[in-house]
C-alpha cells in the first residue's frame, strides 16, 4: 500500500514537471522566435519613423505611441468607472434581484467577443457622437471592453481585504467613505494592480475592436508640439490613431511594401517587448505605491 | 458629549434586547457600569457577553438581521438611536478586538489616522497624541525609534497594545475590551493585565474575558452571563466567593462552560 502511494506520488510529480516545462518551454520558443525574427528591426530608425507606404524602410513610431497614449486615455476613464463600480458592489449593492442583474450583465459583458465591441464602438462612439475614427473613440470601446475585468478585479480585491480592517475603523468612529478611501483601498492595492496589468496588456494586444474605432490609419506625428487640436499632434485625442497591433495585422494581410513582412516581424518583437517591459514598470511602481501607503506592510 | 464628573453611573442600559432574525440572543439586560472602573462580563461561549459588548457602540449594525431595542444612555444621553451620530458614539465608546487588527500602515499611522479624521490637522499634535498614546499604552519606549515602519512588523502583543493605543487617541471615556488577551502568550497577558488597571484611572474599561482568573485580578464589577440573560452582577471578589446565584456558582466552581 506505501509502495504503491509513494510511486503514485513519483509518477504525479514526474507528469506535472513535465507538464510546466512544456509549457514553459512552448513560451520560451515563442519569444524567442518572434525577437529573433524581428531583431533586424530593433534599430533607432525604426522605432521612431513613420511607416510608408509604397517604399521599403518605413517604422513605426507613431503606432508605437499610439499604443502607449491610447493606454493612457483608457486607464483615464476605465480606472474611475472601474473602481467606483467595484467599490459599490462590494460595499454598497444590496443584496437584491437588481444586484444579481447588474451582475449578470457584467458577466455577459465580459464574454462579448472584441469584434462586437469594435461594431458597437463604431455606432455609438464613431457614428453616432460623429467624431469619426479617433483615439478617443478607441479608448471608450477599450473602456466597455475591460470594464467587466476592472469591476470584477476590483470588487474581489475588496472582498479579500480582511473584515477586521474595516471593523477597526468603524470603532474608531471613522465614516464608512473614509474607511473605504483609507483602510481598505490600500490594503487591495496589490489586487487592483495586478489587474490594471491585465487589463492594460488586453490594450497593448486589441486590434479587432480597435479597427472600426481608432481607425486603420495615423497621420505622420509632430512630436515637437503639445497643442491638443492640430491634425498631427501626438495628443490630439480627435485624430485617427493606428495602434501597433492593429498595424501589424493591416502590414501582415495588405502591406504592399516589398519588406512588408520585415516590418510586420519587427512590430510583433517590439510590441511583445513594450509589453514586456510595460508589465515590469506597473509592478515595480505598484509596490512603490502599495509600500509608500502602507510603510512595507505584507498580508 | 459632556462628561459630569460628579455622575457615578457611566452607561446605564435599560431593557436591552438583542435579536438575530428571529432569535434573542439578549433578553432585557439592565446594566449600571460605574466610573473608572474596570467591569468583566464572563460566562460560556454564546452566552451573549460580546454581543452585549458590542450593543454599546453599536458595532451590531454592520451585522444584517441584527436588531437592538431598548435604552443604553452614556453619560446620560441616549445613544441607542440614529439620531445620535455614530462617529461621536465610537470616538467616545473605543473599542479593542480579540485578535489585535492594525492597519497596514506604519506605526505612527495606525495612532494618526482616527485623530486627524476627528479633526487634528496640525503635525506638531498629532507627533505629541501619537508619543503620549504609545507611552500611555506601554509601547513607546519599544516603537519610539521605528514609527515609522509598518505595524505588523509588530509582535502580536504588541499589535495588541498599539490597538489599545490607536483607541486611546481618540480620547474616549470608555474602553470596551473584546477577550484582548486570549490570542496572547501568558507575558503578553500580564503586560496588558497591568494595562488595563493603569487605564482605569483615566478610562472606564469593560472587558469581556474567557479566563475566570483574569476577571478576578483586574476587575472592579464582574457580571456573569448565561444563554441571554444576565445571572448575576456585583463586586468582583464578592461574585468569585460567595455568589448569589447557583448557576453563577456551578459556573465559577468549572462545573461547566
Amino acid at each position: 500500500m506505501k509502495v504503491k502511494a509513494k510511486s503514485l506520488d513519483h509518477i504525479a510529480t514526474f507528469l506535472l514537471t513535465t507538464i510546466a516545462v512544456l509549457i514553459i518551454g512552448v513560451l520560451v520558443l515563442m519569444v524567442g522566435y518572434i525577437l529573433t525574427k524581428g531583431y533586424d528591426k530593433f534599430t533607432f530608425d525604426f522605432l521612431t519613423s513613420p511607416p510608408n507606404i509604397s517604399e521599403a524602410g518605413g517604422g513605426i513610431g507613431p503606432q508605437l505611441f499610439n499604443s502607449f497614449y491610447l493606454l493612457v486615455l483608457t486607464m483615464i476613464i476605465a480606472l474611475p468607472l472601474g473602481v467606483g463600480a467595484g467599490i459599490y458592489m462590494a460595499e454598497y449593492a444590496p443584496n437584491n434581484k437588481f444586484t444579481q442583474y447588474i451582475r449578470i450583465s457584467i458577466e455577459v459583458l465580459s464574454s462579448l467577443p472584441s469584434i462586437v465591441i469594435g461594431l458597437f464602438g463604431l455606432l455609438v462612439f464613431v457614428t453616432m457622437t460623429g467624431w469619426g475614427y479617433t483615439l478617443l473613440s478607441g479608448a471608450l470601446a477599450l473602456t466597455v471592453f475591460n470594464l467587466p475585468l476592472l469591476v470584477r478585479i476590483t470588487e474581489d480585491a475588496l472582498r479579500n481585504v480582511p473584515p477586521s480592517q474595516k471593523e477597526a475603523s468603524l470603532a474608531l468612529g471613522i465614516s464608512k467613505w473614509k474607511t473605504i478611501t483609507s483602510v481598505m483601498l490600500p490594503a487591495a492595492l496589490p489586487g487592483i494592480i495586478t489587474g490594471s496589468i491585465l487589463a492594460s496588456g488586453r490594450v497593448f494586444g486589441e486590434a479587432a475592436a480597435l479597427l472600426f474605432t481608432a481607425g486603420m490609419s495615423s497621420p505622420d506625428l509632430n512630436f515637437n508640439t503639445f497643442d491638443l487640436n492640430g491634425p498631427t499632434s501626438p495628443l490630439n485625442p480627435f485624430r485617427p490613431a493606428e495602434t501597433l497591433a492593429v498595424h501589424i495585422w493591416k502590414v501582415n494581410s495588405e502591406g504592399l511594401t516589398p519588406d512588408a513582412r520585415d516590418v510586420a516581424d519587427g512590430a510583433a518583437a517590439i510590441l511583445v517587448l513594450a509589453v514586456l517591459l510595460f508589465n515590469l514598470f506597473a509592478r515595480w511602481f505598484g509596490t512603490w505605491i502599495y509600500n509608500k501607503i502602507t510603510s512595507g506592510a505584507r498580508r | 458629549m459632556l462628561v459630569n464628573e460628579a455622575q457615578q453611573t457611566v452607561i446605564k442600559t435599560t431593557d436591552l434586547s438583542v435579536y438575530y432574525g428571529e432569535k434573542q440572543a439578549l433578553k432585557q439586560i439592565h446594566m449600571d457600569i460605574e466610573r473608572n472602573s474596570v467591569t468583566a462580563f464572563i460566562g460560556p461561549s454564546g452566552c451573549g457577553k460580546s454581543t452585549f459588548l458590542r450593543s454599546l457602540n453599536r458595532m451590531n449594525e454592520l451585522i444584517p438581521n441584527c436588531r437592538v431595542e431598548g435604552s443604553i444612555q452614556i453619560d446620560g444621553i441616549e445613544v441607542n438611536t440614529d439620531s445620535v451620530p455614530i462617529e461621536g458614539l465610537r470616538k467616545t465608546v473605543g473599542m479593542v478586538f480579540q485578535r489585535a487588527n492594525p492597519f497596514f500602515k506604519s506605526i505612527y499611522e495606525n495612532i494618526a489616522f482616527a485623530p486627524r479624521f476627528h479633526g487634528m490637522k496640525n503635525k506638531g499634535d498629532l507627533d505629541h497624541l501619537v508619543e503620549q498614546s504609545l507611552r500611555k499604552a506601554a509601547l513607546w519606549d519599544e516603537v519610539k525609534d521605528r514609527l515609522h515602519d509598518s505595524a505588523l512588523a509588530l509582535s502580536g502583543g504588541q499589535q495588541q497594545r498599539l490597538c489599545i493605543a490607536r483607541t486611546i487617541a481618540t480620547d474616549p471615556a470608555v474602553l470596551l475590551l473584546d477577550e484582548p488577551a486570549s490570542a496572547l502568550d501568558p507575558i503578553s497577558t500580564l503586560k496588558i493585565e497591568e494595562l488595563i488597571v493603569e487605564l482605569k484611572d483615566e478610562y472606564t474599561i469593560v472587558i469581556v474575558t474567557h479566563n475566570l482568573h483574569q476577571a478576578a485580578r483586574i476587575s472592579n464589577q464582574t457580571a456573569f452571563f448565561l444563554m441571554g440573560e444576565l445571572v448575576e452582577m456585583g463586586n468582583t471578589s464578592n461574585l468569585f466567593t460567595s455568589p448569589q446565584d447557583k448557576r453563577t456558582e456551578d459556573y465559577i466552581s468549572g462545573k461547566f462552560g
